[in-house]
């Protein structure tokens, strides 16, 4: 976890690596066998609340979040060609995580705000 | 790695999708041909998607989708008695072309929609790295 920005600088790794594969699956809407993925935010925060905090340089890196696991989605309805994306959804998730992002990327900034405040002893 | 990279994925479906729409169109512009012998008739043609890595589980890897090639139906064509026809032959046949209608207006509208959604994820992920660009500056 980053000192300054916590954990939202990870956040925003996070969702912008999960547009890409929310991209791909869009993209990948026509293309007979293939299978949707995605992966879960709560997992990637377990795997970054381990709380091991690297002190020294000889010690292991603490797992970062963007490298969320990714899984195959389990389809409501598969279609005939087995392709398993269903582009109404994956847009509604595609639209969900964009929020998420703009929210993460509203508290970097305000992270930011709020140091060079600090640093300069007077507003904006 | 990120954020570009869902620009490539998507462009690469819109041009997959684009020619799937062209493929639409010239079925849909030959629908009425006809010719005197069943292998000179205009075919159907469709294009083959495949995702364009499927080494799945690789997270840095971006999967685009490639149109692997154009393949023309291997429906036979419809036998048309018409002895009136200049191009018919001594059994007074003409053969017209293959194209279903019904399936090339479905094709039509999947890929128009397909075309659609993925416009809008260029245009969130455009406004989302353009967010990211002014960040800092208040």
């Amino acid at each position: 976890m980053d000192p300054i920005l916590g954990v939202h600088g990870s956040a925003l790794l996070f969702r912008a690596a999960r547009m890409d594969v929310l991209a791909t699956n869009l993209a990948n809407a026509d293309t007979p066998h293939y299978k949707a993925r995605d992966m879960e935010f709560s997992a990637a925060l377990d795997g970054l609340r381990t709380g091991m905090l690297r002190t020294h340089a000889r010690h292991i890196e603490p797992p970062q979040m963007a490298a969320g696991d990714l899984q195959y989605r389990m389809p409501h309805q598969p279609s005939l060609d087995g392709n398993t994306v269903e582009s109404d959804l994956e847009l509604a998730r595609y639209a969900e995580n964009a929020v998420a992002y703009q929210a993460s990327l509203l508290f970097v900034n305000g992270r930011i705000a709020t140091l060079r405040q600090a640093l300069t002893g007077r507003s904006s | 790695m990120t954020m570009f990279g869902t620009f490539d994925v998507a462009g690469s479906a819109l041009s997959a999708q684009s020619l799937r729409l062209n493929l639409t169109a010239s079925n849909l512009a030959n629908m009425n041909n006809v010719a005197g012998q069943p292998d000179q008739v205009y075919r159907a043609r469709h294009a083959v998607f495949r995702a364009a890595d499927s080494s799945f589980g690789d997270l840095m890897k971006d999967v685009g989708v490639r149109v692997l090639g154009v393949i023309e139906s291997t429906t036979p064509p419809v036998e048309r008695y018409d002895p009136g026809h200049p191009e018919a032959d001594e059994q007074g046949l003409v053969y017209a072309a293959n194209v279903n209608v019904m399936e090339e207006m479905a094709n039509m509208i999947s890929a128009s929609r397909s075309y659609q959604s993925n416009l809008e994820v260029v245009n969130t992920a455009k406004d989302l790295m353009l967010r990211t660009l002014s960040l800092g500056q208040s």
